[in-house]
């Protein structure tokens, strides 16, 4: 078995539980940073946390789970994130769906084979006024339209990696 | 200059002038002023502003918290977005203000991750406040301390449900708690604390400001003031609005712009929907009550694609305790789809129904208490075209 001290993210999780706070109330933040830098909150990251905390990493992954923004497969470096609700669906949502589709050769909720992208339908994130929206990574794109979507995912493609 | 015109909320306000004016008062006037206003709470349950305060006000404990409820989670909602983007002056001068009311040192904001874009500004703004006395020690040397830090969600529509949302600031997933006991005196950590909306929040300063009675008499009789909606849909001027209580829909709809009309949708996800024919209703707590979400939908559009993209929020954004809402909603989910394909007749959905009954009485949380609402209301108020196929 190893040791927790040996999972090779240790050091940098442990310094992202400390400038929180080794406390069961930090575990939110803690994971949501473990997220940003990682891109997931791996089984052994969740190890780590649980260890740091001093709680059964079962409730670290069952916290994990139930939040939309904690993932514990790896993303893409962009994530693609479009509204599905009903004041997008009426802004046209749909057609954008199609194109962002086409153009990556995936369908929401996977990742490109080359791991750059990763297509998502979340649910409202309050922009139902300026809809259809999107978000690539945290930036958030409104009144976008199948021809914006486009481009956008073209400029993702050639920056690349 | 602020772009935005209002008669309370959205009128002019010199940033510090609500906060100075409470801090002029006892704890006692500011009660009495909020009562006097008549202002419930506008996250949707309509629970007055005066009790909640004066409850965790009376409650004995080293600590208490209060909280401002900015998860603002419900599809066709963004009010509470553009408060905090153009005017969170008002929101965090109502939480000081809460603070110093309840005997509170901490108020945390519980922003969505969705607005994880508003993180920096609000923090700097916070700053600044600090900087001007208005937070932190001593404020405006009155000897009260109070300070205000930003807890980001992590996407999950369930933790605008005040208790759901405690559990989630305790590091928990975001479960619903059984209320009684209620936070006011068992709340985050176990001490008494408030949780208020953004908005009701941010009318505070205005009321202490012109006073409770100014305020009451905006309105109708049992709905004081005005209300922020969110307009959405089928519409030429989307956008925020501040409207008085008892306007109708009509006149909302001719505000936004809207025309050749079929249905909309008051509430959100979890509201409900009315046709054509009650479009002469008033917003108020006495006819249509609701957090602020109205979706216009024209003519063009079918009812039942709505309703199925309403059941599928649910079905996902349902926390899973409790069966009624957890299968609950994926009964009603493939009703619809059914309906979709003409798979059940009018004289079918009787089971449906109550199922939905059972829901609403049974479901342990808000969530599965109002996510059979737009399954009703559509069906009922829509039954020609959903059964007789009239378009
Ligand atoms: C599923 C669900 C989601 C909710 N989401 C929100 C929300 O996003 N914002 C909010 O202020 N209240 C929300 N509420 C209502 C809160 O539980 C609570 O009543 C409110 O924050 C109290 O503040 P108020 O009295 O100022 O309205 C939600 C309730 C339920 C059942
Ligand atoms: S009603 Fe739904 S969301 Fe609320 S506690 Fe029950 S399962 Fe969870």
């Amino acid at each position: 078995m190893q040791l927790v001290e040996e999972i090779p993210a240790y050091g940098e999780i442990k310094e992202i539980v400390e400038k929180h706070g080794a406390d069961r109330r930090n575990l939110l933040p803690i994971l949501s940073d473990i997220r940003k830098e990682k891109k997931f909150v791996s089984p052994e990251a969740a190890q780590v946390v649980a260890h740091l905390l001093g709680i059964h990493p079962v409730e670290v992954n069952s916290v994990v789970s139930f939040y939309h923004f904690l993932n514990d497969t790896p993303k893409g470096k962009y994530v693609i994130r479009l509204c599905k609700n009903v004041s997008c669906m009426l802004n046209g949502k749909e057609e954008i769906k199609k194109e962002i589709e086409k153009k990556l050769g995936v369908r929401a909720g996977e990742t490109t084979d080359d791991k750059l992208v990763t297509f998502e339908e979340i649910n409202c994130f309050g922009l139902c006024d300026v809809g259809p929206a999107m978000m690539i990574n945290e930036e958030v794109y409104t009144h976008v339209t199948p021809q914006k979507a486009n481009e956008l995912i073209s400029e993702i493609l050639a920056r690349g990696k | 200059m602020k772009k935005r015109n209002g008669k309370i909320i959205f009128s002019e306000y010199t940033p510090g002038s609500g906060l100075k004016k409470a801090f002029e008062l006892s704890r006692q006037d500011i009660l009495f002023e909020l009562k006097t206003s008549q202002l419930r709470g506008r996250g949707g349950a309509g629970f007055p502003i005066a009790t909640k305060w004066m409850l965790t006000a009376a409650a004995k404990s080293d600590e208490k918290y209060l909280i401002c409820n900015a998860d603002e989670g419900e599809p066709g909602t963004f009010k509470d977005r553009v408060l905090l983007n153009e005017y969170p002056e008002l929101v965090f001068e109502g939480m000081v203000t809460g603070g110093y009311v309840i005997g509170a040192k901490t108020g945390i904001l519980y922003l969505r991750g969705e607005y994880s874009y508003l993180l920096s500004q609000l923090n700097d703004f916070l700053e600044g406040m600090r900087k001007q006395n208005l937070l932190g020690k001593n404020i405006l040397g009155k000897g009260f301390d109070f300070d205000i830090h930003i807890f980001l969600g992590q996407g999950a529509y369930v933790c605008g449900e005040e208790t759901a949302l405690i559990e989630s600031l305790e590091g928990h997933r975001g479960e619903a708690r059984n209320r009684p006991p209620f936070p006011v005196t068992t709340g985050l950590f176990g001490k008494p604390t408030v949780v208020n909306n953004v908005e009701t929040l941010a009318t505070v300063p205005h009321i202490l400001l012109k006073g409770g009675e100014w305020y009451a008499r905006f309105g109708t009789e049992k709905s004081k003031g005005t209300k922020l909606v969110s307009i959405s849909g089928d519409c030429e001027n989307p956008g925020v609005y501040e409207v008085e209580w008892g306007i109708t829909i009509r006149e909302l709809l001719e505000l936004a712009g809207a025309k050749n009309l079929k249905a909309v949708q008051v509430g959100g996800a979890s509201g409900i929907c009315i046709d054509e024919s009650q479009f002469g209703r008033k917003l108020a707590y006495e006819d249509l009550a609701t957090g602020g979400s109205i979706i216009i939908f024209n003519k063009e559009r079918n009812m039942l694609d709505a309703l199925e993209n309403f059941m599928e929020f649910f079905v996902e954004e349902s926390c899973g305790q409790c069966t009624p809402c957890r299968i609950g909603n994926v009964k009603l989910l493939e009703a619809v789809r059914q309906m979709k394909d003409g798979g059940i007749p009018e004289s079918g959905m009787k089971k449906y129904f109550d199922l939905a009954e059972t829901m609403k009485l049974a479901s342990k949380c808000g969530l599965g208490q109002s996510s059979p609402n737009p399954f009703v209301s559509i069906v009922k108020n829509f039954r020609e075209e959903i059964f007789h196929k009239t378009v």
